[in-house]
């Protein structure tokens, strides 16, 4: 498993998860939660990825 | 119809220090433990599945549990946050496991998650200490 992209899918889904659920009580607001907390993460780093694109570091 | 609870309203766990200190320690122990105590089984079961979960995957991917080095500050912090993991940090350290291999390409991954679900774990403390304060 040295997929960069599927590391990121599993971290994000174990951080959202648990973030979900700590800081909501009710289950729909805990999966809202963690759904967004997710999405966030993949939208991030897709875009920081292709603003760091240009750079040859 | 259900009603959502207030903090007023919800019930309170005894806030005796001992109580207190036995239930921060159960939950660093065994994650969730905590909210198990305090009657919140749904999110007791999501801790004590996915923290540990991160912990082994973090294993798995050759990261490294890092000893308590005084000398190099961000090597002891690691140690730190991986001890606040408990029982998954407490089974790799006697069975000698987390080495870190660091010409693993996934050897900073793997660290990556030791580390988050130690202070993850730490988080669902404080939560769990929070919760037994009638504070949540």
């Amino acid at each position: 498993m040295t997929s960069h992209f599927l590391l990121l899918l599993v971290f994000a889904f174990f951080v959202s998860l648990v973030f979900g659920v700590l800081l909501r009580d009710e289950p729909r607001q805990q999966f809202r939660t963690g759904a967004m907390m997710f999405g966030g993460f993949i939208a991030t780093a897709i875009v920081l990825g292709w603003l760091m694109f240009p750079f040859p570091l | 119809m259900t009603t959502k609870s207030t903090t007023a309203e919800r019930p309170r766990a005894s806030a005796e220090p001992g109580t207190l200190v036995l239930l921060c320690l159960s939950a660093w122990m065994v994650p969730g433990a905590g909210h198990f105590w305090m009657g919140r089984r749904q999110k007791a079961i999501v801790f004590v599945l996915a923290l540990p979960a991160m912990f082994l995957i973090g294993l798995l991917l050759k990261g490294r549990v890092f000893p308590f080095e005084l000398s190099e500050p961000l090597v002891g912090l690691a140690a730190v946050a991986n001890l606040l993991a408990g029982i998954p940090w407490m089974i790799a350290r006697l069975m000698d496991a987390g080495g870190g291999t660091v010409t693993a390409a996934t050897y900073e991954y793997g660290n990556c998650f030791l580390i988050v679900s130690g202070l993850l774990n730490f988080l669902v403390i404080l939560d769990a200490y929070d919760t037994a304060l009638g504070r949540k």
